[in-house]
């Protein structure tokens, strides 16, 4: 069974939700994509700030 | 010379004190007053409740830099507001009691013109049976990492919960709110999975039970109401990204509950369907409830006139509108937009020491009338931002005159950036960064989710506890008021 969707069983509340895959997952810590992210982040989070200063 | 005093050297009350003197110059004096001698970065202290970073690593001391800035430091709690002066001098004035080494309640009265209160909240731990000690203080059932003291000691205690989880012994642990009316919910989120990305590097997590507890009506509420992002061509709810991520890492949830009552290795708890239950755990780190931090205020003839200064959860009274009656009232409008005091034009409040108006959650409450709902967050940029604005506003009425236009900082009309920690790991970690426009919704400008979806996102990933890192270091660096620290935004 794939890993992630050994959590579903484990409870109600999990059954009913989404549960990222291998490829999401490895995602969230890839380095390069990381990199190019924390770029993009960064400039909505200025363009936030810079709209409530 | 005009003298202004802030009350309270937190994140709100630094802000407005540093921007002000930078303003005023020398022609004019700012005091602070705070019990502590130190700053501290709360937000990190999350990271010293599992053992990542130590007490030094989130604090530094406050008298070199005031003095640096020329600020009036007086390690002292704030304990009486006199707003018109006492029997023979109309001067307004405060009464402070030392926590100074040596000096520790020494009462002296400091003179004003002009008055911020930026206290912070008080951390309400005996409004729970259990949860505090029954004088004011944490008790011993309990862990909290509210302050980088508490962290230290919760760290100790999650210590040795992971030693018995290695000698074999299955372990609880319980995350979330000690009250039905708490806030803060994202401290709390952070520390859950934290603690979990801890144990599966301590190899302990299969022995770790690891379950939340909180009044969030849903997961991803935080007191917002929860928020609503684009992703993958959707607008979605918060609920489904925070549910998802509580599936994935194994974590179960208790929502829609007060705890009631906290013993030893147990809580009670009742639900907003009216039920009441009990919850075991081994390790437990649950938030109080905040509240103003207990101010006195009186009038010329020393009668108490408290009331008029305070609502009666202790927060200082602002421009808000507090009659906005119920949930289907309340507009964006409410809330504060120059935190002046409506009675004395020169008493401001900035960051968690305003009373808001209301709630931003839908109010709930148990069939048995018990409340069960988040109050609203002020987080650090909003609290920051204010400081910002009613350090403004103070400097432009002292030197242009009381009739000086105010500056505004509604967080009806501002947005927040937060990046919520979940493990901590320069090539493993991971944060929820998230950002909200504007603060409060505002359903008449944007019908539907209240907010500006353009403007509202979040995403887990490396990318976002690399941010987090970076603002740790940034804000102690723009605090510490280090060249260039005013070009860093709140
Ligand atoms: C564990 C934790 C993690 C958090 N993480 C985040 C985060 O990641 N991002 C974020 O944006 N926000 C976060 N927050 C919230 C953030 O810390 C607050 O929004 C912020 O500190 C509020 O600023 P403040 O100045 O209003 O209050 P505080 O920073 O609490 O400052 C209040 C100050 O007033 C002083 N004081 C109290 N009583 C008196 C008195 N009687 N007289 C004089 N002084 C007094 C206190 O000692 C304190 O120094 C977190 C909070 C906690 C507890």
């Amino acid at each position: 069974m794939k890993q992630e969707e050994e959590n579903f069983a484990k409870s109600d509340h999990f059954n009913l939700t989404m549960i990222p895959g291998k490829f999401a997952r490895a995602m969230r810590t890839c380095k390069i994509w990381q990199f190019f992210r924390f770029l993009v982040i960064n400039i909505k989070m200025l363009i936030v700030v810079s709209k409530s200063h | 010379m005009a003298r202004l005093i802030v009350m309270g050297g937190g994140v709100s009350g630094h802000t407005t004190a540093t921007f002000a003197k930078k303003w005023l110059g020398d022609d004019h004096e700012v005091v602070v007053v705070t019990p502590n001698a130190q700053w501290n970065w709360i937000p990190s202290n999350i990271w010293v409740g599992v053992g990542q970073m130590q007490k030094k690593d989130v604090v530094f001391p406050l008298a070199p830099i005031y003095e640096k800035a020329g600020i009036d430091y007086r390690q002292a709690l704030a304990t009486e507001i006199h707003p018109n002066g006492k029997e023979g001098s109309d001067q307004p004035y405060i009464v402070i009691q030392s926590t100074k080494e040596g000096e520790e309640g020494k009462t002296e009265e400091l003179e004003y013109d002009y008055l911020v209160n930026a206290t912070g909240p008080k951390l309400n731990f005996d409004a729970t049976p259990g949860l505090g000690d029954g004088k004011g203080q944490m008790g011993t059932n309990t862990v909290s990492v509210c302050t980088a003291d508490h962290a230290v000691h919760a760290n100790l205690e999650l210590k040795q919960v992971f030693e018995k989880a290695k000698k074999g012994e299955r372990q609880k642990i319980l995350v979330g709110t000690g009250h039905g009316m708490c806030t803060c919910q994202g401290a709390a989120f952070e520390y859950i999975f934290n603690i979990e990305h801890e144990a599966r590097k301590a190899g302990v997590r299969d022995m770790l039970d690891i379950k939340w507890i909180s009044n969030e009506s849903f997961l991803g509420d935080f007191g917002m109401g929860g928020l609503h992002m684009k992703v993958g061509g959707y607008a979605v709810s918060s609920k489904l990204f925070a549910e998802s991520l509580y599936a994935e890492r194994n974590v179960d949830w208790i929502i829609g509950a007060h705890t009631s009552k906290v013993e030893k290795g147990k809580i009670e708890y009742e639900l907003l369907d009216g039920t009441k239950h009990e919850e075991a755990f081994d390790f437990a780190m649950l938030i109080p409830p905040f509240a103003g931090v207990g101010f006195k205020a009186y009038d010329k003839d020393g009668s108490d006139m408290t009331d008029v200064l305070f609502a009666p959860n202790g927060f200082m009274k602002v421009d808000a509108k507090y009659d906005a009656g119920a949930y289907e009232n309340w507009k964006a409008s409410d809330w504060p937009r120059t935190y002046q005091n409506p009675t004395f034009d020169n008493i401001f409040a900035a960051g968690i020491a305003f009373a808001p108006p209301h709630l931003i959650s839908k109010p709930m409450s148990s069939p048995n009338g018990t409340p069960i709902n988040p109050t609203p967050p002020r987080t650090g940029m909003p609290a920051g931002i204010i400081g910002k604005a009613v350090a403004h506003s103070v400097c432009d009425m002292i030197k242009n005159g009381k009739s000086a236009h105010l500056h505004e900082a509604s967080m009806a009309e501002m947005g927040a950036a937060c990046v919520a920690s979940a493990g901590k790991g320069l090539l493993d970690g991971t944060a929820a960064a998230m950002t909200v426009y504007p603060v409060v919704p505002d359903f008449e400008k944007y019908p539907g989710t209240g907010r500006d979806t353009d403007y509202t996102f979040g995403e887990i990933g490396l990318a976002g506890h690399w941010i987090k890192h970076i603002l740790h270091h940034m804000f102690i660096y723009k605090a510490k008021l280090k060249p260039g620290w005013t070009l860093i935004p709140e």
